[in-house]
């Protein structure tokens, strides 16, 4: 067990946990951040996407003690009121089924908008083919990227 | 306005409800099932009396909000938006009022929570609609004694109570708590389909908002005080079974609290088909957080052994039926050639029209095809979990099933729990397929809690989900036409089978269009376990049926649209034989749509597959393009007309049927589960390829049929067809016909 110093949406936490641990957990067990979803465990499906300095990161495979020193953003810290351009995309275009992907669509979304503002088709492929949507919203998902893409994003 | 009487001896499913607080609260079916659909009849299903009790609440409170409590969970088909839309447009209220909820666990007023499935909307479609009229009639009834006026007079409309005559005009609130005391009327008028103003028209998702800020909606999101979490340690290959464990050195670990072995079910237990699992002794650990969990799962030292034959009594609905698991550890490779092998000696009989012996004796050509498909894991993207909460005498469950009233069932035979002391809440659920029919997870975490005392999240991992059975069967089939000098087509024969189950759909189209045609069918046992996936059966014979359909249109020098038109209309005018259970005309209405769409007639794009099938009461027609970028195809557009009647939300409609189109693509082309050894040879998504954003079509097209008549299903019909489509269409860019799922077997792997 070690303690850890975490920035999580902007607010200072500290936990108690095994070097080891994927910040995933520490988020979902430890901060009760339960937004970012476990879906293989092995960075395969993208479902715990988060930003790690701005980044998308699978937080299944990323180690508390190498985000310690970071500012990490998930789902739950995107926006205020749940109105980042993003969300606002996917609301408009209604994207979700199940649901359960999208929180890691929209952090992986997010990242690739913010350095690039206007993708193509193939650099959305590029950035979310690791993001697995078992319900099969891709073709909703690129328009939404596509709706948010010509909105200024801070 | 015109109107419907609807009577369906209401009292049993409408009732008022009203509590201290104001308001009116009524009572009513949420998912009243009556009609036996044919799946439910395909599995001897027969509708449990159970699902009548009410389940579902409107309340309107003082205030004019109204409140729509659903039972139903959400599995991703959008019910929980779609079905409140039903009793909002018979209730004439602002939709924009409307609130819906997720029934609250433990009310005085939700004595069961009950299953959803595919068959939602179509089940609920009067009964809804129906509450919705009820309470709309006592607030009229409410208003007209108050006022004083004949009840005629008045009308309702966006929430509101109006009589002209005296040019009085109230919001619902006010007369809720008035018509609360009001006896539930005998009758009521329910609206002409052309007066609708909410049905038909496309409502955004009531969960949206929560799910794209990541509220915790899952099951896997629930948090307890004091709670543990658990999980299982199953044999590594089917045909095996636990003997013991070696705990002390996990035990040492940390946060590891307990490491113990369970039977998730006893020996003499009663079982019903949804209690099917494929491994009932587990080793479980259990601790403080799911990593620590986790590490001391990997950890433990376990013991196995090869099972023995298992044959079991299973209630299947009433009925009971032996299921027989062989022993033995079995490889894919030697599944493979049984399928081939097994012929007509093995297959029994299930239809045959005319002499196609003869028919076949007398050909000039036969042309035979064989197709098959390997088993698949539904891979929810949300792993199977449940919290268990279980006291002495109390069981309190919280979790992601669809079959909740049977695994209460189930929970109360194992624990010796009565009924009315067990509450299962329902969460939405991170992807459902089917799978999550099969809640021996749920009894799993019970077991677990009463074993160690304790409240407890059992969760799996990825690989624990997909190395666990339950999958969709292997299949096959092999079709056979005989032609004659003349390129006209005088008999077929279709064998198909499966393991354990077989595929096949005798009654369906070509039968009905073929004057001599012969329909076999065989099963093979196996240990590995498996049950209802996406459109059971039909997510593999549809595509092996529109592809032998493509190739026969093709050596009979004919457009494969116009094959299929031509067979249909014979269906239609002159059917063969009885009992074909589909609508020929409804069936060409979506060829004949879909045809339109993709200017099939004039569109220059060469490599085009169609297909068209019909299931869960729906008709599917679908147009693929696809290209291909070296030796990897890329699907272009897709075109798919849909008949399901009535559309109750048109844009979530249309998301699902894209949904279904990506899905099926992808597993046709990519998706597999094979086993060496009885071991499963994926186990997690580096080895089990799902499609992904880059292999998603680039657009997809959706037209609904114009229809009047009641919905039906929509969650499953633009499943199977599409596969159909695709290997159609790779044979157009390839000059190869694919026959074997999945497509692109050896595709490297994406993460
Ligand atoms: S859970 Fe991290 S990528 Fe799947
Ligand atoms: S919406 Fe269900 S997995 Fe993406």
């Amino acid at each position: 067990m070690a303690t850890y110093n975490l920035k999580v949406n902007g607010k200072k936490h500290q936990v108690d946990v095994e070097e080891s641990t994927p910040l995933l957990w520490v988020l979902r067990d430890h901060l009760g951040l339960v937004g970012t979803k476990f879906g293989c465990g092995i960075a395969q499906c993208g479902a715990c996407t988060v930003h790690i300095d701005g980044d998308a990161a699978r937080s299944c495979i990323t180690p508390v003690s190498v985000a310690a020193d970071y500012a990490i953003t998930t789902i739950e810290g995107i926006s205020e009121n749940g109105d980042h351009p993003v969300q606002e995309a996917w609301l408009e275009h209604d994207v979700p089924q199940c649901g359960y992907c999208q929180a890691g669509q929209i952090m992986s979304a997010t990242a690739l908008l913010k350095k690039n503002s206007s993708p193509s088709d193939s650099d959305i492929d590029d950035a979310m083919s690791g993001n697995i949507c078992r319900c099969g919203t891709y073709t909703r998902i690129k328009k939404a990227i596509k709706t948010a893409s010509n909105q200024n994003l801070s | 306005m015109s109107t419907t009487k609807k009577t369906l001896g209401r009292r049993s499913f409408i009732k008022n409800v009203s509590l201290a607080g104001g308001g009116l609260v009524i009572g009513f079916n949420y998912l009243v099932s009556c009609k036996e659909t044919p799946e439910a009849k395909a599995l001897g299903m027969e509708m449990p009396k159970e699902w009548f009790e009410l389940n579902g609440f409107l309340k309107i409170g003082d205030n004019g909000v109204v409140t729509i409590m659903s039972p139903n969970p959400e599995i991703g088909q959008n019910v929980k938006t779609s079905m409140p839309m039903l009793v909002a447009e018979e209730l004439d209220v602002d939709w924009a009022n409307v609130i819906v909820e997720q029934a609250p666990l433990n009310t005085d007023i939700f004595t069961r929570q009950l299953a959803g499935g595919s068959q939602s909307i179509r089940a609920g479609w009067e009964p809804l609609r129906t509450a919705g009229a009820t309470a709309r009639e006592m607030l009229k009834q409410a208003a007209a004694n108050t006022w004083q006026v004949p009840v005629s007079e008045i009308e309702t409309k966006e929430g509101f109570i109006i009589h002209t005559a005296s040019d009085k005009k109230v919001g619902f609130g006010e007369m809720a708590s008035i018509a609360a005391k009001l006896e539930v009327p005998e009758n009521v008028t329910l609206k002409e389909k052309s007066n609708f103003s909410i049905i038909g028209t496309s409502r955004k998702n009531v969960d949206g908002k929560k799910i794209v800020t990541g509220q915790p909606l899952f099951g896997l999101d629930t948090q307890r005080e004091g709670m543990k979490i658990a999980m299982i340690v199953q044999p590594p290959a089917f045909g095996m079974q636990l003997t013991s464990i070696n705990d002390a050195e996990i035990k040492q670990m940390p946060g590891i609290t307990d490491v113990l072995i369970i039977d998730s079910y006893t020996e003499d237990q009663k079982l019903s088909y949804f209690d099917q699992a494929a491994f009932t002794k587990l080793a479980v650990v259990v601790g403080d957080t799911t990593w620590q969990v986790m590490q001391a799962k990997k950890a433990l030292k376990a013991e196995w052994e090869l099972a023995p034959e298992i044959s079991r009594e299973m209630n299947i609905f009433g009925r009971t039926s032996t299921v027989n698991r062989p022993a033995g550890l079995e490889n894919t490779s030697e599944h493979i050639k049984m399928m081939q092998e097994i012929g007509v000696d093995k297959a029994t009989l299930a239809r045959k029209d005319g002499n196609p012996e003869k028919a076949f004796k007398n050909a000039d050509r036969v042309i035979e095809r064989s197709y098959s498909c390997p088993f698949l894991a539904h891979n929810t993207m949300e792993p199977m979990n449940f919290f268990a909460n279980v006291t002495e005498n109390r069981a309190e469950l919280e979790g992601p099933v669809q079959t909740p009233e049977i695994m209460e069932k189930s929970v109360s035979e194992r624990l010796g729990i009565p009924l009315e002391n067990i509450d299962i809440m329902m969460t939405r659920m991170g992807g459902g397929f089917g799978r999550r029919l099969y809640g021996h997870f749920l009894v799993e975490a019970a077991v677990i809690s009463k074993e160690i005392n304790a409240p407890v999240k059992l969760v799996y991992t990825r690989e624990d989900d997909m190395t666990n059975g339950v999958y969709r069967p292997a299949y096959h089939a092999t079709y056979k036409a005989a032609l004659d000098a003349n390129n006209n087509l005088i008999g077929f024969h279709v064998i198909a089978g499966g393991i354990p189950e077989s595929p096949l759909a005798a009654n369906r189209f070509p039968a009905g269009a073929i004057d001599n045609y012969l329909a076999e069918t065989w099963e093979v046992p196996s240990n590995i376990t498996t049950g209802a996936f996406r459109a059971p059966r039909s997510n593999f014979i549809a595509g092996a049926e529109q592809s032998f359909l493509d190739e026969l249109a093709e050596e009979m020098g004919k457009d494969p649209i116009d094959l299929r038109l031509e067979l249909l209309e014979k269906a239609k005018n002159n059917p063969v034989g009885e009992n074909n259970d589909y609508d020929a005309s409804r069936y060409i209405g979506v060829l004949e749509l879909v045809r339109k769409t993709s200017n099939w007639d004039t569109s220059t794009s060469k490599n085009r597959g169609v297909s068209a099938y019909f299931c869960h009461n729906s008709y599917v027609a679908q147009v693929l393009d696809l290209e291909m970028k070296g030796n990897q195809p890329k699907v272009k557009d897709v075109y798919c007309a849909v008949d399901c009647g009535i559309v109750v939300n048109p844009d979530a409609a249309t998301n699902l049927v894209e949904g279904g189109i990506v899905d099926g693509i992808g597993h046709a082309m990519y998706s597999a589960i094979t086993f060496k050894e009885g071991k499963p040879e994926q186990k997690n998504f580096d080895t089990y390829r799902l499609i992904r954003h880059n292999e998603a079509p680039e657009k997809i097209v959706v037209d609904f049929v114009q229809s009047d008549t009641d919905p039906t299903g929509l969650g499953e019909p633009p499943f199977p067809p599409i596969m159909g489509a695709v290997a159609n269409a790779l044979y157009k860019a390839t000059g190869k016909r694919h026959y074997h799922q999945p497509f692109m077997a050896s595709q490297e792997l994406k993460g």
